[in-house]
């Protein structure tokens, strides 16, 4: 059964499940910290009219590929730069015309569905050797990118508007992450397939943050669990047993979710803990409840040095600290600060 | 003699085509502790983000360290503290990590952290008395205790000039003096500070400056005024309550152009 990672096909995809499993959880890392999560499922759609374009022209799905997805991106990048209100619409309907027009350029060459398909849902086992050369060479630059200006891009992400004061570029920064997405997507594609594509960038985001309280934890846990997951689901579907037809794109997703499903639990646990050890601060003794009305009539007596309330000097007069708030009596009423 | 950090002449703003500032001329001087006030709708946020260049002037002219806007780079000499609720992000952060973030404007691509840049992380932390909570997640901590970490992030980059958008909002007193002591220390250092508030408290006894915002114009500039004073119907607002939100709704005068119907008056 082990013999099966003799073969030279098995040998060069697991190569190829390691490089794009280390490489979609770095770029991810940054889109769902922008909150962004389906952004990866946004640009697998419109790659899927980048693939169809391959296949009507000839030329090799993966560039044409590349080229739509980072357009594509580009595109959403601005779209959510720009759009207040009608962003997520914009945005879907940019989702729908990469799918339909994919889908449509296919027929008009004269291919049926399955040539789509590999494309969609994945085709690991039949790469050749120079798609591994060309999936290392991408993930590469994704990995050195998304480590090395770590510290701009986490700034950029964490607070635009700090960032913009500054100095630095948030737009280009945000264009980068576009860009590293899309080139991203285009070679997770040949491993999970274009659906499940946002799959291998999120997921390990989600399981490494159940644990972790860093941003730089997250990011290096992310990439081992995105590569343990690829090179695990794929080892997992070959060794299915004779006779059955197992995709690698499938199981490397189940694991992830697995991965995430074990963690889960644990994580809930560590953050009631966390929640335990900070409880809430101790009330003075004789606060009232929150919810009491300020009429004046409520008030047993005038705050003043003896009262209990605490007292803290306000310009020209005293507030007291009464039922969570600074208050301070002002003619026939009361002032709430 | 040191250079004026900020001159703002004749400067405007409108969004959407709506003028929110129109005709402000303001000049800080250096060591001086400036409170932006005013009712809500006043302009004073708008104010703080023209100044910092995030929302661009219609008209005027802004200067900062004596270098017009458009070619200054020197982005180490400021530092911002946006008004924000919360701190967090989709993606766990140390409280370290977002601290380090204002260390950017002095680090060059691709360079770890140098000792300099470990040092004033640290003295940031001390400054607003988190020190302790170094490596917790940012989520962990309270609304103030998470304001006092994004001062801590401008206070990083040891900028000269430092803006605060309602530093104060929402945060609890105890919160309130810790951040009163670290723009004390900041303030005892030769810094430059403008801040909006709506409210001084603890603050008071730092502003040497209050300028008060209505209606898009400044309204007065000068000493600073008790809390009562900025309520003056002159600036805009009549004593009002939170518990008297009657009376507020019928004395209040909108500004926003009133909009009813295409077909009104005909």
């Amino acid at each position: 059964m082990f013999e099966l990672f003799t073969y030279e096909f098995m040998q060069r995809a697991l190569l190829a499940a390691l490089f794009t499993g280390l490489a979609a959880p770095a770029v991810g890392t940054y889109i769902v910290q922008r909150r962004l999560a389906l952004m990866g499922d946004g640009i697998g759609h419109v790659a899927v009219t980048g693939v169809a374009l391959g296949i009507f022209t000839g030329i090799a799905p993966t560039w044409t590929a590349v080229v739509v997805a980072v357009l594509g991106a580009i595109l959403i990048e601005v779209i959510r730069e720009r759009g207040h209100t009608n962003g997520d619409v914009a945005l879907a309907l940019l989702f729908y015309g990469g799918l339909a027009g994919g889908v449509l350029l296919t027929g008009l060459a004269g291919q049926s569905a399955a040539n789509l398909q590999q494309y969609l849902f994945g085709s690991i086992t039949t790469i050749s050797l120079s798609d591994v050369y060309l999936t290392m060479a991408f993930a590469a630059v994704v990995i050195l990118v998304g480590v090395g200006l770590a510290p701009q891009l986490f700034a950029v992400a964490q607070d635009e508007e700090f960032a913009r004061v500054a100095g630095l570029r948030v737009r280009g920064y945000n264009l980068l992450v576009a860009v590293l997405a899309a080139v991203s997507v285009t070679i997770a594609m040949r491993t999970v397939g274009l659906l499940l594509v946002s799959a291998l960038m999120v997921v390990p985001v989600a399981t490494a943050q159940q644990l972790t309280r860093s941003f730089r934890t997250t990011l290096v846990a992310a990439m081992a669990l995105g590569a343990l997951a690829s090179v695990g689901g794929l080892s997992l579907s070959a060794l299915a047993p004779a006779g059955t037809r197992v995709a690698p794109g499938s199981t490397i997703v189940l694991l992830a979710l697995a991965g995430f499903a074990v963690t889960w639990p644990l994580g809930a646990w560590l953050r009631h803990r966390q929640l335990l050890h900070a409880p809430f601060p101790a009330l003075p003794p004789d606060a009232t409840t929150p919810t009491e009305s300020h009429e004046v009539g409520e008030h047993p007596h005038d705050h003043g040095p003896d009262c209990g309330h605490a007292a803290v000097p306000h310009g020209d007069h005293v507030d007291y600290v009464h039922g969570g708030h600074r208050h301070a009596p002002h003619g026939e009423h009361y002032d709430e600060h | 003699m040191p250079v004026t950090p900020l001159s703002l002449t004749g400067g405007a703003v409108a969004i959407g085509g709506r003028p929110v500032l129109r005709g402000i001329d303001l000049v800080v001087e250096t060591g001086e502790f400036v409170a932006l006030m005013g009712a809500n709708g006043s302009g004073k946020t708008t104010l703080i983000r023209a100044m910092t260049g995030l929302r661009p002037l219609t008209a005027g002219s802004l200067e900062l360290f004596g270098t017009p806007f458009d070619r200054f780079h020197d982005w180490q000499r400021i530092g911002y503290v946006p008004q924000r609720t919360g701190a967090t992000s989709g993606v766990p952060a140390s409280v370290w990590e977002v601290v380090a973030s204002g260390r950017l404007t002095r680090r060059r691509l691709l360079r770890p952290l140098s000792r300099a840049d470990r040092t004033a992380i640290t003295d940031a932390l001390e400054i607003v008395g988190l020190a302790d909570r170094a490596r917790d997640g940012i989520s962990h901590l309270s609304g103030g205790q998470q304001q006092r970490v994004l001062i801590a992030r401008a206070l990083a980059g040891e900028p000269e000039l430092l803006f605060l958008d309602e530093p104060t909002a929402g945060v609890d007193l105890p919160n309130q003096l810790a951040l009163t002591s670290a723009l004390g220390e900041l303030k005892s250092r030769g810094a430059t500070i403008v801040l909006v508030a709506h409210e001084l408290g603890p603050l008071a006894d730092l502003v040497a400056r209050a300028v008060v915002m209505r209606d898009g114009r400044i309204a007065y500039d000068g000493a600073p005024l008790a809390d009562h004073q900025v309520h003056d119907p002159r600036f805009g607002e009549t004593h009002s309550h939170h518990h008297c939100a009657d009376d507020r709704g019928r004395s209040r005068h909108d500004h926003a152009p009133h909009v009813a119907s295409p077909l009104e008056g005909r």
